[in-house]
């Protein structure tokens, strides 16, 4: 069952959710130079930490699922993918909104991790489009895969080149926690650790909201009749799980 | 009989074969070289410049080289989606990572047919130094780029060719892949194009490469994925 120790993930992530709210505003100092506004980095660093690892998760799974050939595989990479791009945007707000603080602009060109981000946004954006423009099923997700593995690879490398071309204006005294003062360190590896639980839960809530609504298919064609046609497949970037295989294999275990 | 035909000669054969259609319809370097002067004087208009150089130059050469070859991606394997292709290639016994050998070949030829005209024309055109004496540096640059836009050009033409929205789909694919070879690219040939002249950045050559060989590595991984069906 995929719903199973949802509840229980869901609390943990708001309760270490208002954990880091309150370590972050009330326990962590203020920054010396940035002030109040520094606070936003234990928002935005964590969201892209996870984001990232999103990414590289989706293609992972990916090559599972091209090895496995096994659909689930394909809807996990889906799903890391989907959130991770709603987190990313959230990345790129919340960037924008400290460059503009402490920089001054809404965007900077020489801030390397910005760029690189923004460009694997724009990779990461036509993964819907890709999807949604193959219409059989199979060869749609083993085409999502092909893409989520390259451009799993195209995350690292990207920092790397957009790196190197960009000469350091910037002391980057936010780039590593090696240097944070104890208090920001902990607020800052607590709100990581929220931030990747919150990702955790709304990916299961995600994977549970499908394998449901492919069981409700299932049990809703069986009281139709097995021999009743199967419901033709909308178009959709969105996999879904093959619900017969999976009732026909449950049938011998006893009641659904 | 002695099984599985040898690769290269597969790649041979699949260059000659692009090489007959190429001749018969003239179909893509005509038009990615019409492109490209055409952007050039676009370039001459927008930017307002009679006279480039420098990192202006190089990112006019750049960019509009860039585009050029995204014409050519769109176009790699529409003839084999439309007319069979495929379906001769997977019925014949050769190995699959063979078409992705043989359309980065072919892509590659292209790419150099169209900076044989292109590159002297942007240097008549639009370019205020001369490029005689940085020709050298300038030809490496370009053969690196070049086979990094095959490589990436050939998986996301293949990606993208048999979806419905093909056409819209190979830019916007292709477009971030490429940011990083158009990052190291334009760096590399800045100092050519300035004046005066400076050295190669050979980091950048490096990054190319490095850019250029991992890709390989992806692409040969993943290309028979395509294939199946």
């Amino acid at each position: 069952m995929y719903g199973r120790r949802l509840r229980g993930l869901a609390l943990t992530t708001a309760a270490l959710l208002t954990l880091t709210l309150v370590l972050v505003f009330f326990w962590a100092p203020n920054d010396a130079t940035l002030g109040f506004l520094q606070k936003i980095f234990y928002v935005h660093v964590p969201l892209a930490i996870v984001t990232l690892c999103g990414f590289i998760a989706g293609g992972l799974m990916a090559i599972q699922h091209l090895r496995t050939r096994d659909a689930r595989w394909d809807v996990r990479s889906y799903v890391a993918i989907h959130i991770s791009l709603v987190f990313g945007i959230g990345v790129l707000v919340t960037g924008s909104i400290w460059a503009k603080g402490a920089w001054g602009h809404w965007w900077v060109w020489d801030e390397p991790t910005l760029v690189s981000f923004l460009l694997i946004m724009l990779l990461y954006a036509t993964y819907q489009p890709l999807r949604f423009a193959i219409e059989d099923p199979e060869r749609q997700s083993r085409y999502a895969s092909v893409f989520a593995i390259t451009a799993g690879a195209f995350v690292p490398m990207n920092f790397i080149a957009v790196r190197l071309s960009t000469a350091y204006l910037h002391p980057r005294v936010l780039g590593s926690t090696s240097n944070l003062p104890g208090p920001m360190a902990l607020t800052f590896l607590v709100s990581l650790l929220a931030l990747a639980l919150l990702f955790a839960t709304l990916c299961k809530y995600e994977l549970t909201a499908k394998h449901t609504r492919a069981q409700l298919r299932a049990l809703r064609r069986r009281l139709d009749g097995e021999t009743a046609p199967a419901p033709a497949r909308t178009r959709s970037a969105a996999p879904s799980l093959q619900p017969v295989a999976r009732m026909s294999a449950r049938a011998g275990g006893g009641p659904a | 009989m002695s099984g599985r035909p040898r690769t290269l000669a597969v790649v041979a054969a699949l260059l000659r074969k692009e090489a007959r259609v190429e001749l018969r319809t003239f179909e893509s370097i005509p038009a990615m070289t019409l492109f490209s002067v055409s952007t050039y004087v676009l370039f001459h208009f927008g930017l307002q410049e009679d006279t480039l150089e420098g990192n202006l130059a190089s990112g006019v050469l750049w960019v509009t080289l860039l585009f050029a070859a995204v014409l050519g991606i769109n176009r790699l394997f529409v003839a084999d989606d439309e007319q069979g292709g495929f379906d001769a290639f997977l019925l014949s016994p050769a190995d699959r990572s063979a078409l992705l050998f043989g359309k980065a070949a072919a892509l590659l030829a292209y790419l150099v047919v169209v900076e044989i005209v292109t590159v002297p024309a942007f240097a008549l055109l639009l370019l205020g130094v001369g490029i005689g004496q940085t020709m050298p540096g300038l030809l490496a640059v370009l053969v690196l780029a070049d086979i990094g836009v095959a490589v990436i050009g050939t998986l996301v033409g293949a990606l993208a060719v048999r979806t419905r929205a093909r056409d819209l789909l190979g830019p916007l694919l292709s477009l971030p892949l490429l940011v990083p070879i158009v990052i190291a690219a334009a760096k590399a040939s800045t100092p050519l194009l300035a004046s005066p002249v400076a050295a190669l950045p050979a980091r950048w050559l490096v990054t190319l490469a490095l850019y250029d060989l991992v890709f390989a590595v992806i692409a040969y991984a993943l290309f028979d994925y395509l294939l199946e069906d």
